[in-house]
């Protein structure tokens, strides 16, 4: 019964943390653009790398 | 460059439609768009509303930002309404998280109650559930307390009039077992069931937000707005909404006019297909009346404004479909009309279970747990998921193919069609002219590679389509110099030396253009206005499908008659809107549930008036707006498919009916036995949903 009294708060904040952050992030809109975010996984982050005359990236792309 | 969306950042934010992004290569390319236009902070696209919402400083103006897509290869719109358009989706989500939380955690107490937690603890876990539970429940289930509030206020009851019974007499016994430390709480179950249903309408918000996104997206890309050259001969851009009478409007040939008018000089000739169903071009000249929505062809003219937005020509238009508009609203959802079934039966069910407890002598305590035990069983859930769940996989479906529906009541109207309406200029036939397959065919490898050179550089309809079939055929324009167009006339260039032209013949040859490269004999291409591939297909599955078609057309007789003959169908021409509408409405009379597919605003009163209707993507505002389902793509097998798929969302939805029907049959005696615990309440609710869930999932191939 002693470890209920701790555990079951523990349990129920856990939650709520979990509640919280999905609120979050509803509020700062990551839920408006669904298929774009699915998207987006697949552009090549090229901009920051520069293409030299040979062709090659001088950027590190990993 | 992929600034979070919120960024404070200096400067202005403008937001531009970009209808023609559909995949991250677009939404990278978009994005990198304004790499070389300095002013601009950052750039992030929206693929799901097709939009780009750009930051930039004073000096970037929007025409800028519109010329930068344009390089890229994206036509661009600014949009107007800053605001989003409302979602169906998000008041649904914070709900949801809130019952899923809620029930996760009251479902992790009740399963120790369950597994034999007594005395102080079992009331410590009741107390807990109770404290997360309430409000929770109080929170989530506002969506269902409001419509079924609603529906009462009408003296109706809808699906959510029993689901909200249940739930807030759930509710109010458990916490009364609360505090009087009794043993069984049935707040899992409560929570449980708003969850499925909560996911329902979820789903069911879904589709129509993203069919929306859709028609929206295609509504935007008519041009809306007019050149309008003022006294001294100055030229500017005016939004239709900002036109007014007496303004003069510079419409160049491939244009469509954004309000009525009368013409002031220049010749030209006009396509009204879209406006009244007529095929043929009408010859104009100074002094002509030219109505909105119709489609300069030839040559530039200047037009002064007589009436704006929806003025004379339309107002009759307009009434009909008002008018229209009341009676489709009266129509009652399968789900709605199943809960006026159930909603009683039910009821009635808990009450007796009362009452025969009551005169076994059972106390009056014991016979409301069994009251309510016989609401909760008997789970709305089944029958709340049975009928959004299946449209929204078959919407999905659908939508694959190119076919949006833009409401769930829309499939259940669909399956009951038995008559098909079919207007004939932009729906049986593409509403756009395609020049003769056989000339095509017969053009040699460079005639065809000058000639889609030619044609791509004017946006004279005839060019577009003769553009249009020769890069589907994969022909590679080639390098031409000096091109030059002379309105009404044609397209000059040299092409090594050689002088080619693409222009008017001579004499009147119907609708055709002349190819003539210098030192060879010159072709003429004949145009017609082109059936939709697959009509013949598609006609032949509608009748498989016992779906009698018939052709109603605005168009002239004789161009009916032609396409009646080529298609085998009955048809009309020369039908007037008014006269569409009651040719629906006597075909209704007649018995029959009509489908009418049409384009223009003289199908708008039809479309609005008849059982279900659809629209191709290439329809007018008017068509887009009053059409059930919109369907992009050439193919007419659209029809046929979505007749199917509704036909195939209605067997399911019965199916889910009669599996609601059976379990309610098995549980609802355990219920009035009073043997029902929550534990197998909670069980026998979520196996239900499962179920009906699993059966709805089969129609992922319902598109075929």
């Amino acid at each position: 019964m002693n470890n209920l009294l701790f555990l079951v708060p523990i349990a129920i904040g856990m939650g709520l943390v979990g509640l919280a952050s999905f609120f979050w992030a509803m509020r700062n809109s990551q839920f408006d653009d669904l298929d774009g975010a699915a998207a987006r996984i697949l552009i090549d982050d090229e901009d920051e790398d520069e293409i030299d005359s040979s062709g090659k990236r001088t950027g590190d792309s990993g | 460059m992929n600034a979070p969306a919120r960024e404070e950042a200096p400067g202005t934010c403008s937001v531009l439609n970009v209808p023609g992004m559909h995949c991250a290569g677009c939404m990278a390319k978009v994005e990198r768009a304004f790499g070389n236009l300095p002013g601009v902070t950052s750039a992030r696209a929206n693929l799901t509303a097709r939009s780009v919402e750009v930051i930039h400083d004073g000096q970037v103006q929007i025409p800028q930002i519109v010329d930068a897509l344009a390089a890229v290869g994206f036509e661009a719109q600014p949009r107007e309404d800053i605001a989003p358009p409302p979602s169906a989706v998000k008041p649904l989500l914070a709900p949801l998280a809130v019952a899923a939380f809620a029930g996760m955690n009251v479902m992790l107490l009740s399963v120790s109650v369950w597994a034999g937690a007594g005395g102080a603890t079992r009331d410590l876990f009741h107390w807990i559930s109770a404290l997360i539970a309430v409000p929770a429940i109080a929170y989530s289930g506002r969506p269902f307390f409001t419509s079924a509030w609603a529906a009462l206020k009408k003296w109706t009851t809808n699906m959510d009039v029993p689901i909200s019974i249940g739930v807030i007499l759930a509710t109010a016994l458990s916490f009364y077992e609360v505090v009087t430390g009794g043993k069984d709480a049935w707040f899992d179950g409560t929570l449980m069931l708003l969850v499925f249903l909560l996911i329902g309408r979820v789903l069911d918000a879904m589709m129509r937000d993203r069919a929306r996104a859709g028609v929206d997206a295609l509504l935007r890309q008519a041009a809306n707005g007019a050149t309008v050259v003022d006294d001294s001969g100055l030229t500017g851009w005016v939004e239709a909404r900002r036109l007014a009478p007496g303004m003069v409007m510079r419409v160049s040939s491939g244009e469509r006019l954004a309000a009525d008018g009368t013409i002031l000089s220049g010749t030209s000739s006009f396509d009204q297909s879209l406006l009244t169903g007529e095929s043929a071009p009408v010859p104009v000249g100074p002094g002509a009346d030219v109505l909105a929505g119709t489609l300069n062809l030839d040559a530039p003219v200047d037009v002064r404004v007589t009436a704006t937005g929806h003025g004379t020509a339309l107002a009759e238009i307009a009434q009909l479909m008002e008018a229209a508009s009341q009676s489709k609203s009266a129509y009652v959802r399968v789900a709605d009309r199943a809960a006026r079934l159930y909603a009683p039966a039910v009821h009635t069910l808990a009450a007796l279970a009362f009452v025969g407890w009551m005169i076994a002598g059972a106390g009056l305590y014991k016979s409301l747990v069994v009251a309510i035990a016989v609401l909760i069983i008997t789970c709305p859930c089944a029958l709340g998921l049975a009928v959004p769940v299946a449209q929204v996989v078959a919407a999905g479906a659908l939508m694959k193919r190119g076919i949006m529906v833009k409401d769930g009541s829309a499939l259940e109207r669909m399956a009951g069609v038995d008559r098909a309406l079919l207007d004939k200029t932009g729906t049986l036939t593409m509403g756009r002219p395609v020049p003769d397959p056989a000339t095509i065919e017969a053009m040699g490898v460079e005639e065809a590679a000058v000639a889609l050179a030619l044609a791509s550089n004017s946006k004279h309809p005839l060019s577009r389509g003769l553009a249009a079939a020769l890069s589907a055929r994969g022909v590679r324009a080639e390098t031409l110099a000096n091109v030059h167009e002379e309105p009404g006339r044609g397209l000059t260039a040299l092409w090594h030396g050689r002088t080619v032209s693409l222009g008017r013949p001579e004499r009147g040859e119907g609708t055709a253009s002349v190819l003539a490269i210098d030192g060879s004999p010159p072709r003429l291409i004949r145009f017609a206005d082109a059936l939709r591939p697959d009509a013949a297909e598609a006609l032949a599955r509608l009748s498989a499908l016992h779906v009698e078609a018939s052709i109603l057309s605005g168009d002239a007789p004789e161009a009916v008659a032609e396409v009646a003959g080529q298609t085998g169908l009955a048809g009309r021409g020369g039908v007037s809107p008014a006269a569409k509408q009651d040719a629906t409405i006597a075909l209704q009379q007649a018995g029959h549930k009509v489908l009418m597919v049409g384009d223009g605003l003289n199908d708008g009163p039809a479309l609005m008036k008849a059982d279900a209707s659809m629209a191709p993507g290439s329809a007018s505002d008017v068509g887009l707006h009053s059409a059930d389902l919109v369907f992009t793509g050439d193919s007419l097998l659209a029809i046929p498919r979505a007749v199917r798929a509704a036909r195939a969302t209605m067997a399911v939805v019965k199916q889910n009916f009669a599996l609601a029907v059976i379990y309610n049959v098995l549980a609802v005696p355990l219920a009035m036995a009073g043997m029902v615990t929550p534990l197998i309440a909670a069980v026998a609710m979520s196996a239900s949903s499962l179920l009906v869930v699993g059966n709805s999932l089969r129609l992922v191939r319902a598109a075929k």
